[in-house]
C-alpha cells in the first residue's frame, strides 16, 4: 500500500501543477471551462491526498513496521487513540496533514465560490494549487511518509511520551486548519489584486474562511496551552516559546483583519491596510509551519528539526516579494472611498484596535526572532518571558479596553449624550470593581492585574448592557418573551452579538491570565514521606511514594514512580488526595539494560485540584540519581554477568530476569524512598482561561454561522421602497413597507 | 499485489484525467459575459454591505448609541446610496 500512497502523492503533485497552469490560463484567456478544470484539479488533489492520508493512518493503526515512519513514531504499546495521532507527530506526517487540510479547505471554498468572482477565482485557484505544489513536492522529493524498511523490526520506537495527551489529538489539526484556512483569504487577495477587483466582494466571499481560520487557530492555541499546563510538568500554560509565538502571530494579524474588513465593507476604507494585513497573515501562517518544522529556533514544541529550512525560506521570500509587488502596483485601485467621520466612532476604535494588534504582532515577532537577529550580529541572545510580559501586558490592557469600548460606540459618529448613555453603567461597574478590589481584595499591590480586572468589568458590563438594550428593543417590536427575544436578536445580528461574546470570552481569558500570573504561589521543594509544606492557602503532605510497572500486550510500557499527596486546609483537615507520577519508558531495543529506562525523556503526569476559584497543581520528580540509577546499573552488571556465565541462555530467560530486576527496582524505591522533588502551585482563576476559550469558541461559531437568507426578490415598487422591502426581508408582495416592517430587521 | 497497485494507480490516473478534463469538453463561449458579470457581482456585494450598514445604524439608534437626528441623517444618506446601487444593478441587468 505504501506504493499506492506514494503514487497518490505524485499524482497529487501533477494535478497541483496542472491547477497552477490552468488557473493562470483561465485568467489570461478568460475561459470559464479552463477555470472549472483548474477547480476540479483541486478537488482531485483533495481526493488523492485523502487516499494517501488514509493509507498512512491505517499503517499506524495496524502497527505496520515496514513503514519507517510507523517504526520511528509508534509501537505496539502505544494506545490506539494515540496511534491515530502519531501520524502528525512526525515531520512527514504533519506535512501530509498540512497539505491534506489545505486541499480540503481549498476544495470547499472553490466549491462555494464556483459561480462567483469569475475573474478572481482562477488566480486564487492557482495560488492555492501553488501552496499544494510546494508541500507535495517536499513529500515526494524530500521527506516521504511512505518510506519502506528493508527488514521491518518487530517493535517501533513509540510515540514521544510528551505527546500522549488527549489535546494532542486535536491541537495539531486545529492549528493546521487555522494555518491552511488563512491561505484562502491570502489566495483570494492575490486574485483580487491581480484582477484589479479590490472591492468588498472578495472579502464577503472569504470572510467566513478568515473567521474560521481565526477560530481554529485560537482553539489550537488554547489546546496547546492546556497541554502545556497539564502535561509538560512546569505548571505554566504559556512560555513565549517560539512555536507558541509562531501560532500567535497570524492569529493577531488575523484578528486585526477580521475587524478592519468591516470598515472596508461598510465604508470602502483601509483597502491597502486590509490587503496588506491578509497577505501578512497568510505569510505568517507559512512562517508558523516553518518554525515548527525547521528547528531554527529552540523550542519545546519543535519535534521535527530538519533540513526543510531552505525551501521554506525561498517560499516565504517569494511570497513577500509577490505581495509587496502586487500591492505597490495596485495602489491606484486601492484608494479609500471615504474618510473617517469622527474619532468617536466604531471605525476609529477598530483602527486603534488594529494598531494595538499589529504592535503586539511586531513585538512578538521581534522577541521570537531576536536570537536570529543577534546571531546575525555575532552574539546570539534570547529574550525570555519577563521581556515579553513587560512589553505585551500594556498592549493587552489597551486591547481589552478597546474591545470594551467598541460595542458601546455607533458606526460613523457618536455625540456626547450618546456616549454618556452608553458608558455610564459600564464605567460605574468598573469603578465599583476597582473600589471593592482595592478595599477588600488586597490586590492594589498588583496594579497591572488590577487594571485588567477593572477593564474586564467594564467590557463585560458593556456587553451585558448591549444585550439588554438590544433584547428590549426586539421585545418592544415583537412582543416576544425575553428568552425568545434574546435568541431572535442574536439570530438576526449574528456577527454583532457573536463578536460581543468573543469579546467577553477574551476578557474572561485575560482575567484568568492576570490572576494566575499575579497571585500565583509556586514552590520547588524537596520532601521525604511524612513531610508537610505550605503553598498559598494550603498545606501539602507527602504521604508515601508509589511505584508500578505498566504492561501492554505482554510488553513493558513504562515504569511509573510517584507520590501520594494530601492537600490540607490551614487547620490540617484533609481536603483532597493527589497522586502525581512520572513515567519512564523503555528503549525499544532488544536487551536494553535496566538503567536505560531512565535514559529517555520521562513524562510528568501532573495531578491537580481544579476549581473555579483556584487550582492546586502538583508534579513530582523522583530522585533518580541517588539510589535508582546506581541500583539499576548494579542490576545491569548482574544481567550482563548472567548472560556471560551462561545462566541466562535463552531470550525468554533474559527477558524474565530483566522483568524481575525491574520489579525489584520499583519495589526498592517504594520501600526505601529517597527525598523527591516537587513542584507545587496554588494558582487562582486558571479555570477561567479555559472557560474564556470556550466562550470565544461559542461566540466565534455564532458570528460565523450563515445568516438567514434575506429575501432578494424583485419588487415592483420604486427604488426607495425596494430598499425598504429588501431590508425588511418580505416576500415582495407589499408595495411599500411600513416603518415597522423595516425595523423588523432588528 | 504489485500488479493490483499498478491497476489501482492507473484507474486513479484515468479518473483524474476524466474528471479534471470534463469541463474542457463542454462549450466555452462565456468570455464576453465575464466583465458584465463581475460588475454585477460587485454591485450585489456593495448592495448587501449597504443594507447591513443601514440595519446596523438602525440597531445603534434603537439601543441608544445614535441620536434621532444623527440616525435620520445617516439613514437618509445610506438609503440614497442604496437606491443608487439598485439603479446601477437595474441598468446593468437591462
Amino acid at each position: 500500500m505504501a506504493t499506492l500512497g506514494r503514487a497518490c502523492l505524485i499524482l497529487a503533485l501533477g494535478v497541483a501543477l496542472y491547477g497552477i497552469g490552468a488557473g493562470i490560463a483561465a485568467w489570461r484567456l478568460q475561459r470559464r471551462d479552463v477555470a472549472n478544470s483548474a477547480r476540479r484539479a483541486v478537488y482531485a488533489m483533495a481526493l488523492l491526498l485523502t487516499i494517501a492520508m488514509v493509507i498512512l493512518e491505517v499503517a499506524f493503526l495496524r502497527d505496520d513496521f515496514s513503514y519507517a515512519l510507523v517504526t520511528s513514531h509508534s509501537s505496539t504499546t502505544t494506545p490506539l487513540f494515540y496511534k491515530a495521532a502519531a501520524v502528525w507527530s512526525s515531520q512527514e506526517g504533519s506535512l501530509l496533514l498540512w497539505v491534506w487540510l489545505l486541499a480540503l479547505w481549498s476544495s470547499l471554498v472553490l466549491f462555494l465560490t464556483r459561480n462567483r468572482m469569475r475573474d478572481v477565482t482562477p488566480i486564487a485557484t492557482a495560488v492555492l494549487a501553488g501552496f499544494a505544489t510546494f508541500f507535495t513536492s517536499l513529500l515526494v522529493f524530500s521527506v516521504s511518509p511512505f518510506e519502506i524498511l528493508g527488514s521491518p523490526p518487530v517493535e517501533g520506537g513509540g510515540l514521544n511520551p510528551l505527546l500522549r495527551h488527549p489535546s494532542m489529538m486535536i491541537h495539531p489539526p486545529m492549528l493546521y486548519s487555522g494555518y491552511t484556512l488563512f491561505t484562502v483569504p491570502f489566495a483570494f487577495a492575490i486574485g483580487a489584486l491581480v484582477a484589479r477587483r479590490v472591492d468588498a466582494e472578495w472579502i464577503v466571499a472569504t470572510r467566513r474562511f478568515a473567521l474560521g481560520a481565526w477560530l481554529f487557530l485560537g482553539i489550537g492555541i488554547i489546546l496547546g496551552a492546556r497541554w502545556s499546563y497539564a502535561e509538560l510538568g512546569w505548571g505554566g500554560y504559556w512560555a513565549w516559546d517560539p512555536v507558541e509565538n509562531a501560532s500567535l502571530l497570524p492569529w493577531l494579524t488575523g484578528t486585526a483583519f477580521i475587524h478592519s474588513i468591516m470598515i472596508q465593507e461598510k465604508r470602502g476604507m483601509l483597502k491597502v491596510w486590509n490587503v496588506s494585513l491578509v497577505l501578512t497573515t497568510g505569510i505568517l501562517a507559512i512562517l508558523g509551519t516553518f518554525l515548527v518544522r525547521s528547528g531554527i529556533l529552540d523550542s519545546i514544541h519543535a519535534f521535527g528539526a530538519s533540513t526543510l529550512g531552505v525551501p521554506f525560506v525561498i517560499l516565504i521570500v517569494g511570497l513577500i516579494v509577490l505581495s509587496v509587488g502586487l500591492v505597490a502596483s495596485r495602489l491606484d485601485v486601492l484608494r479609500s472611498e471615504h474618510r473617517l467621520d469622527s474619532l468617536a466612532s466604531r471605525e476609529a476604535v477598530f483602527l486603534f484596535n488594529n494598531l494595538v494588534l499589529v504592535a503586539l504582532a511586531f513585538v512578538v515577532f521581534f522577541g521570537t526572532f531576536f536570537p536570529l537577529i543577534t546571531e546575525a550580529m555575532g552574539n546570539r541572545r534570547n529574550v525570555g518571558p519577563p521581556w515579553f510580559n513587560q512589553v505585551t501586558v500594556p498592549l493587552a490592557l489597551a486591547l481589552v479596553g478597546l474591545a470594551g469600548i467598541a460595542p458601546l460606540i455607533a458606526w460613523r459618529k457618536a455625540t456626547r449624550a450618546n456616549l454618556r448613555h452608553s458608558f455610564t453603567i459600564p464605567v460605574a461597574s468598573a469603578l465599583t470593581v476597582l473600589v471593592v478590589l482595592v478595599a477588600v481584595g488586597g490586590v492594589a499591590h498588583k496594579p497591572k492585574a488590577l487594571a485588567m480586572f477593572v477593564i474586564a468589568a467594564f467590557l463585560i458590563t458593556g456587553v451585558a448592557q448591549e444585550f439588554w438594550r438590544g433584547t428590549r428593543a426586539r421585545k418592544a417590536m415583537s412582543k416576544d418573551a425575553w428568552p425568545v427575544a434574546v435568541v431572535s436578536l442574536v439570530r438576526r445580528n449574528r456577527r454583532r452579538y457573536g463578536g460581543y461574546l468573543v469579546h467577553v470570552g477574551i476578557a474572561t481569558l485575560f482575567v484568568g491570565v492576570a490572576a494566575s500570573s499575579a497571585f500565583q504561589h509556586a514552590r520547588d521543594v524537596q520532601m521525604k514521606p511524612g513531610d508537610v509544606t505550605k503553598i498559598g492557602a494550603h498545606q501539602i503532605r507527602y504521604v508515601k511514594s508509589t511505584g508500578r510497572i505498566d504492561n501492554k500486550d505482554g510488553r513493558i510500557e513504562r515504569i511509573v514512580l510517584g507520590a501520594q499527596l494530601q492537600v490540607l486546609d490551614k487547620r490540617g483537615k484533609v481536603l483532597h488526595t493527589l497522586n502525581p507520577t512520572r513515567g519512564f519508558y523503555p528503549q525499544n531495543a532488544p536487551f536494553a539494560p535496566v538503567s536505560a529506562m531512565f535514559d529517555g525523556e520521562p513524562t510528568s503526569e501532573v495531578r491537580m485540584v481544579a476549581g473555579l476559584r483556584r487550582d492546586v497543581w502538583t508534579a513530582v520528580a523522583p530522585d533518580i540519581n541517588s539510589v535508582l540509577l546506581p541500583t539499576a546499573k548494579r542490576y545491569d552488571a548482574a544481567l550482563r554477568k548472567g548472560i556471560a556465565d551462561g545462566q541466562l541462555k535463552t531470550t525468554e530467560e533474559q527477558v524474565l530476569a530483566f522483568r524481575a530486576l525491574l520489579g525489584k527496582l520499583v519495589e526498592g524505591y517504594v520501600e526505601a524512598t529517597p527525598p523527591a522533588n516537587f513542584r507545587l502551585i496554588d494558582s487562582p482563576l486558571v479555570a477561567w482561561i479555559w472557560i474564556g476559550g470556550i466562550i470565544v469558541f461559542l461566540g466565534g461559531l455564532i458570528a460565523m454561522w450563515p445568516a438567514p437568507d434575506a429575501a432578494r426578490r424583485r419588487a415592483s415598487a420604486g427604488y426607495a421602497a425596494r430598499v425598504a422591502l429588501e431590508l425588511a426581508g418580505t416576500d415582495g408582495k407589499v408595495e411599500r413597507p411600513t416603518l415597522e416592517q423595516e425595523l423588523g430587521r432588528v | 499485489m504489485d500488479a493490483l497497485v499498478a491497476l489501482i494507480v492507473l484507474a486513479l490516473l484515468g479518473f483524474v484525467v476524466w474528471f479534471v478534463g470534463m469541463p474542457l469538453r463542454r462549450s466555452h463561449a462565456e468570455a464576453a459575459e465575464a466583465a458584465t458579470l463581475a460588475e454585477f457581482e460587485e454591485l450585489e456585494a456593495e448592495k448587501e454591505a449597504k443594507y447591513r450598514e443601514i440595519r446596523d445604524a438602525d440597531l445603534d439608534h434603537r439601543t441608544g448609541k445614535l441620536s434621532d437626528a444623527d440616525w435620520r441623517a445617516i439613514d437618509r444618506e445610506l438609503r440614497a446610496e442604496a437606491v443608487e446601487l439598485l439603479r446601477r444593478v437595474d441598468r446593468l441587468s437591462s
